[in-house]
């Protein structure tokens, strides 16, 4: 800050990269010990954090192969990982879709298209967007039950449901978008409106192309969010291999069959890729919020 | 920020495309007019009734320049109410119904199913068997050496009815009982005619009997058994047929009952008690979760901020990657580490010091470790915003102080806190929203256990208000959807009230901001 002696600097350094170290390294404890788990035998703890004799058995599993133990014994896979992993890329990409369309349309209404009731329509949509899915579950739940009688495509345990249901996203993202779009400068849609363009027109050729990343930083959100969702998908899935990995994952930490091990394996396998894409669209995920949160 | 006025195209492209247009406008409407049809076929008149406005809306405001505007907001606004706002509307509208498992079904379900109960004449039972035959399946009744043989049926599902005629002999290709298992339900679709024109249906796995309704529908909506002459009664106040001494004979129906599921909730001693315990958990565990999060963040941010720092990128990567693995995957990572039999925290604390908290059954230290899980979780979000905000302090304020003397925490408490902590607190309470519901982590980690001992529905300690509604709903107790949707509506008062509070912050952060 202003002037500081070279001692106490030292001190202080030394302080602050102790603190900081001594802070990772008890955060990062988790992480070490699910990997050193999913080469360990057996499903209970025993042992050291570098397995005495590692094993790829939990890791075969995961990935859906049958192991040959040294002593000859077969073990099957206990679920298929990767029809879940499947599934819920299938259902997160698909939903995900349907929130960007919708919001990026809304959010651009909302910043720049004139309309009676915008001020209040925002104002309550500010309300809306903090009411959490648990409100809505039992209605759910009621609603596609009776659907369901129709159409099993519409009914409990179908991915069509479930995606419909994800829909519930789009408020939060129309916040993000439109507070990206009001950062646009309006000079560019002057420009587009007094050579004659639509709003329409304006949108498609002037917004949609300017917004593309922010979209897609939108379409990573909604993805993350559908793929962490757990109560919905437990509520309207029922049937193994219909499941979405959050809901499945949980099945290997039953009480009566407890799979620690080839928990740790599918877990590993399953949150990686996820986390590498967080990690690439987190930059732009605070950004947005906090934008979006404070300017209004 | 400027708005488009917004006004009709100046011409159409041309009129073949305008009248695809209108086609597809027509299209879409009748499309969404069939599922309106769909709905109210199946008992759901207010969704029916949303959609057939949102229908009635499409086309009028994609059938007429003068809505121009309204298009771009449509398919939003649509989205909201039917995905956001009729959910939230018609679980509370549950809450005032007795919606449970005992009452799943609509009057007319409930009155089939008596209907369809059937009294088996146990004079008439006689053992069968089936014959494989190339057009399906024969029904071989054995009398004596010979019996009855039907004529062949496909046994596939569907219902149907064949004579039989007498034979000398039991036919060759018999099946065995394990073979018949599959064929137990689309057999019991079949009915065979004696020679003497009495009808029989399966009656048991080897026996096919003389079956009549056990009861025959009134014109007045009374059932009358044809057993006993026994009467019920629908009765529309509690869901169900009573029978003359006035019990319930389920399966009931839905039917609205007011504010009984309130009047359980705040006076049945078994109910209020634990709800109380876990609505108050709910606001410790909210409020305790942001402070610890907020505080910890701001303070790892600080350090960050720290210009005589190396390596910050690196700290930075790994101080937010707890945020950035999926969260159900840490919770049940963290459900695996605190297992207090095999679970790596307690064979580390035992190993060290030689204890080994029970985590899973012990209420407090569930608590505890609920509250840890959720900081490892939850502190890079504030930490990541903390660094936001800390850049937009001036760094002469603190300057200024520091010349007057002021040592490092005082700067801290005294400028830059009181800086940062206006922008911050709308996400603070956003934040605190999110943990009031945040049933994701109690579901995976401790499913709200350990149970509160003495509740007349299961309540866990560790429970909070949305995990709870959960549990009654979808768990271990019996679908109370009418209790649960009660509860929704005391979360959803709670919820709406902490938003307006939210907008309230949100606005005088935006005014001082200068936005």
């Amino acid at each position: 800050m202003i002037v500081e002696r070279p001692r106490d600097l030292l001190i202080k350094k030394i302080l602050a990269h102790g603190f900081l170290i001594a802070f990772i390294a008890l955060i990062m404890f988790p992480f070490l010990v699910v990997v050193s788990i999913s080469f360990r035998e057996g499903n209970f703890t025993t042992g050291s954090l570098l397995p005495d004799r590692p094993t790829l058995e939990h890791w075969y599993l995961a990935f859906g192969i049958p192991f040959t133990r040294a002593d000859g014994t077969v073990v099957q896979p206990p679920y298929d990982v990767l029809l879940w992993m499947f599934n819920s890329v299938k259902i997160g990409s698909i939903a995900a879709i349907g929130i960007v369309m919708v919001s990026t349309i809304s959010a651009y209404a909302f910043s720049r298209v004139k309309f009676a009731g915008r001020a209040w329509l925002l104002d309550a949509m500010f309300i809306i967007q903090m009411f959490p899915t648990t409100l809505a579950l039992v209605a759910l739940f009621a609603i596609f039950d009776g659907l369901g009688a129709v159409s099993p495509i519409l009914g409990i345990d179908s991915h069509w449901a479930l995606i419909l249901v994800y829909m519930y996203g789009v408020t939060l993202h129309i916040w993000t978008l439109k507070g990206y779009f009001d950062s646009i400068d309006p000079a560019l849609d002057k420009a587009a409106q007094i050579d004659g363009a639509t709003p329409w027109q304006t949108f498609r050729h002037v917004f949609l192309p300017l917004a593309v990343p922010m979209i897609a930083v939108v379409f990573v959100l909604a993805f993350i969010g559908i793929i962490n969702d757990y109560p919905l998908a437990s509520v309207l899935l029922r049937s193994e291999d219909n499941l979405t990995l959050a809901v499945g994952s949980r099945l290997y930490l039953n009480e009566f069959k407890y799979l620690w091990g080839d928990f740790a394996a599918a877990a590993i396998l399953s949150g990686l890729p996820i986390t590498v894409v967080f990690l690439l669209a987190q930059r732009y995920l605070v950004s947005g919020l906090s934008e979006g949160g404070v300017k209004g | 920020m400027t708005d488009i006025a917004a006004k009709a195209p100046p011409a159409a492209p041309s009129v073949g495309l305008a009248w695809l247009g209108r086609a597809l406008v027509a299209g879409l409407t009748l499309l969404a007019l069939y599922a309106v049809w769909v709905l109210y076929l199946t008992d759901q008149p207010l969704l029916a009734a949303l959609v057939f406005a949102s229908a009635a809306g499409f086309a009028l405001v994609f059938s007429f320049k003068r809505f121009y505007a309204t298009r771009f907001i449509f398919p939003g606004i649509v989205a909201i109410l039917l995905f956001v706002a009729f959910p939230v509307i018609y679980t509370i509208y549950l809450g005032f119904t007795n919606y449970s498992s005992f009452n799943l079904l609509s009057l007319d379900r409930a009155q089939a199913v008596h209907l369809a109960a059937r009294i088996v004449d146990d004079t008439t039972e006689r053992p069968f068997a089936l014959a494989r035959d190339p057009a399906g399946y024969r029904v071989f009744l054995p009398e004596g050496d010979g019996g009855l043989l039907s004529d062949p049926v496909a046994i596939d599902g569907t219902p149907a009815t064949v004579p039989t005629a007498p034979v000398t002999a039991a036919p060759a290709d018999l099946l065995a009982i394990k073979d018949m298992l599959p064929l137990r339900d689309a057999l019991a679709l079949v009915e065979v005619t004696l020679p003497d024109g009495t009808l029989l249906k399966q009656s048991g796995l080897r026996t096919f009997a003389k079956t009549q309704p056990q009861y025959e529908l009134q014109p007045d909506g009374r059932l009358v058994s044809t057993v006993d002459g026994a009467v019920l009664t629908p009765d529309n106040s509690r869901g169900f047929y009573v029978n003359e001494a006035g019990e319930a004979i389920p399966p009931g129906w839905r039917v609205e009952i007011g504010w009984k599921n309130f009047e359980r909730i705040f006076t049945s001693e078994g109910i209020r008690a634990p709800m109380l315990s876990i609505f108050v958990w709910t606001l410790v565990f909210a409020t305790l979760s942001v402070a610890l999060t907020f505080a910890l963040g701001l303070l790892l941010a600080s350090v960050l901020q720290w210009p005589h720092l190396r390596f910050k990128p690196l700290y930075r990567l790994l101080l937010i990657l707890p945020y950035s693995v999926p969260g159900f995957i840490s919770i049940l990572v963290f459900r695996g580490l605190f297992n207090q039999n095999f679970g790596e925290i307690n064979l580390i604390l035992e190993y060290l010091f030689g204890i080994a908290p029970t985590w899973n059954t012990d209420p407090w230290l569930a608590k505890t470790m609920i509250l840890i899980v959720n900081i490892w979780l939850g502190y890079p979000y504030m930490m990541l915003l903390a660094m936001g905000f800390l850049q937009a302090v001036a760094e002469d304020h603190k300057k200024a102080a520091a010349l007057e003397g002021a040592g490092t925490l005082r700067v801290f408490f005294t400028i830059t806190l009181p800086q940062i902590l206006p922008p911050f607190l709308p996400l603070l309470i956003a934040s605190f929203a999110f943990n009031f519901n945040n049933i994701v982590l109690i579901l995976l980690l401790t499913r709200g256990l350990p149970d509160i001992p003495g509740t007349v529905i299961p309540a866990g300690q560790t429970d909070i208000l949305g995990s709870f509604t959960y549990r009654i709903s979808f768990m271990d107790s019996g679908q109370q959807f009418g209790l649960a949707g009660a509860i929704t509506l005391i979360i959803f008062l709670v919820v709406t009230l902490i938003a307006y509070a939210n907008f309230i912050a949100m606005r005088r952060a935006a005014n001082k901001g200068g936005n």
